[in-house]
């Protein structure tokens, strides 16, 4: 301690912050030097496919896009003052969970369950040790082990950024950092090992057999629950409703939305795994959502506001490839045209009806656009699925029969685990976070803006 | 010498500087501003919310003219940035004390224009 009360209290964060990292990677080294031989216990390993391979590095780069896609549909519709403060909390993430993911994130959400039970993974692939070129066929048989890893480090990584949209323009950056990297820890790496982990107790590898294609649950259920949570915890911006300037710069939201849905085939077709038939389908199904959801909330905005919006078509298409992300693989062209229908429509009235009667400021609807549209993707799944579209499933969806009402409770009780799960979660996390260091900056800070408060910096120079 | 302040709708702005032109008065800034009088603005509506929208975007123009072209330019921007509608916005004509040409040092009447 008289180390650290010697470093000024400015700089006492970012230090034990980089103690941590140190010892968390010498955990790691010190494991890899006492078992020698990567992935000894994986099952007979097939040789990687160089098309698949192909896909899914690519794919993985498209769902990196993602994020900073994200950070402009966000940052578009913040005040001017807090621009850099949403981009930078964009990239930071970025940076942060990547590293997270590869210390001990994968190794939590896929590792080798722990105690058979399906809850969590265990510590085998600390530091990636293992996870190499070599394929693993319980996950993707196909494509390098170390490909699948860095695929799925980009859904670990745009999850947690999902919720910025509910605590927008208030939250301290410290604090932001720390609720970040251990929501990711505590929250999506547990969820993500429950649906797509191997032998996690909701999914298809050994579980209930929830589908989930593309992370309706693990992404956009989890990170809209939490999203909840955080606008309740965080509480009202100062002037919320009716003094809060629109958004300064819908231009860039309209950029941000088509770098997101340009990214989303890779989060969807990638999910496939492979260079396939089904990625194919997932792609089309994808875009088909996203582009029936985006013309259903313009119309209603039409109909209902006199005017179709440029922001209703573009939460439009979000809202859409939300709720396409579980069933991607599942249903057939028109299935996603039902499914986008209902995308627009129901978070369409939780941000028209239910957050204003409600009273709380998810300030960009990070639980209105990814909860609803997330649990009604999961829910439509068990609607719409199909198994002449994909054989893994089972059972199909209630309107393909036979076993339809079977799969549907299957999805109910996976949306609605997830959704407690992740409310209550991230409602312990921020209490802790608040009482330790506070996760409001100050009302005065607060109304100068976090570009200027937070960094030092503003986003737009007013004189040359 | 007077300064003429005129608050405008923006999209008169193009007329009213054609007719200043016309009318030889060349020295106008330009600026964008926001703004509210008696009239209602146009409701803004973002993801079904609205906005009452207390202020409303004008233009304003500030220009400095000797005596005799007070009224050609305050003729100038009535006639092309009158609608008869509510906002058509206002025109204040104010005392001079003194204008100095930066790049001569002139002043007073000479310095104008």
């Amino acid at each position: 301690m008289s180390v650290m009360s010697r470093i000024s209290g400015t700089y006492r964060p970012a230090v034990l912050a980089m103690i941590l990292v140190l010892c968390l990677g010498g955990v790691s080294l010190a494991r890899d030097a006492i078992t020698s031989g990567p992935g000894s216990q994986e099952p007979a390993a097939t040789q990687a496919d160089t098309g698949d391979t192909a896909w899914v590095l690519i794919s993985a780069a498209l769902v990196m896009l993602m994020t900073p896609g994200l950070a402009f549909f966000y940052g578009g519709l913040v005040r001017r003052k807090n621009m850099l403060s949403v981009l930078m909390q964009c990239f930071m993430i970025l940076c942060l969970i990547s590293l997270q993911w590869v210390l001990c994130g994968y190794s939590l959400a896929f590792g080798p369950d722990v105690g058979g039970r399906g809850i969590i993974g265990g510590l085998d692939w600390l530091g990636l040790r293992g996870v190499g070129a070599q394929p693993n066929a319980t996950y993707a048989g196909t494509v390098p082990h170390s490909a699948f890893m860095v695929f799925q480090m980009m859904f670990a990584v745009i999850t947690p950024a999902l919720i910025i949209g509910a605590f927008a323009e208030r939250m301290r950056f410290s604090a932001f950092c720390v609720f970040s990297l251990l929501w990711a820890t505590l929250v999506y790496d547990p969820l993500a090992h429950w649906v797509w982990g191997q032998g996690g107790f909701m999914g298809l590898l050994g579980g209930w057999g929830a589908l989930d294609f593309a992370g309706g649950t693990v992404v956009h259920i989890n990170a809209g629950a939490s999203a909840l949570a955080a606008a309740l915890v965080l509480r009202k911006r100062q002037g919320y409703p009716n003094m809060i300037s629109p958004p300064h710069n819908l231009p860039l939201a309209v950029l941000g939305a088509a770098m997101l849905w340009f990214g989303w085939f890779g989060f969807n077709a990638g999910s496939a795994l492979g260079a396939s038939g089904l990625a194919s389908g997932a792609f089309v199904a994808t875009h088909i959502a996203g582009a029936t959801a985006g013309l259903v909330w313009a119309a209603m905005d039409w109909f209902f506001h006199k005017r179709p919006t440029t922001l209703g078509v573009i939460t439009g298409a979000v809202a859409g490839l939300v709720a396409v992300t579980p069933a991607a693989g599942f249903v057939t062209p028109i299935g996603a045209v039902l499914i986008g229908i209902g995308a627009a429509a129901f978070p369409w009235l939780a941000v028209t009806f239910l957050k204003p009667r409600m009273g709380y400021d998810d300030s960009l609807d990070a639980f209105g656009v990814h909860g609803i549209g997330g649990i009604w993707g999961a829910i439509a799944t068990g609607l719409f699925a199909c198994a002449s579209v994909n054989p893994a499933v089972n059972r199909n969806g209630l309107f393909y029969g036979p076993d339809g009402a079977a799969q549907l409770l299957t999805q109910l009780k996976a949306v609605g685990i997830s959704a407690a799960f992740s409310f209550v979660a991230c409602l312990i996390l921020l209490k802790v976070v608040d009482a330790v260091i506070g996760l409001r900056v100050s009302e005065h800070e607060e109304r100068v803006g976090l570009d200027l408060t937070q960094h030092k910096e503003v986003a737009y120079t007013i004189i040359d | 010498m007077k300064y003429i302040i005129a608050i405008i709708q923006p999209d008169r702005l193009g007329d009213v500087l054609e007719e200043l032109q016309k009318r030889e008065i060349h020295l106008v800034t330009v600026s964008n501003v926001m703004g509210r009088g008696r009239q209602k603005g146009i409701a803004e509506v973002y993801r079904s919310h609205t906005e009452a929208g207390s202020l409303l975007r004008k233009v304003k123009l500030e220009i400095a003219v000797n005596a005799e072209f007070v009224q050609p330019t305050v003729e100038a921007i009535t006639s092309r940035a009158r609608t008869g509608r509510i906002g058509d916005g206002k025109i204040f004509v104010l005392d001079l004390d003194r204008c100095i040409r930066i790049r001569t040092g002139e002043e007073g009447n000479d310095a104008i224009g």
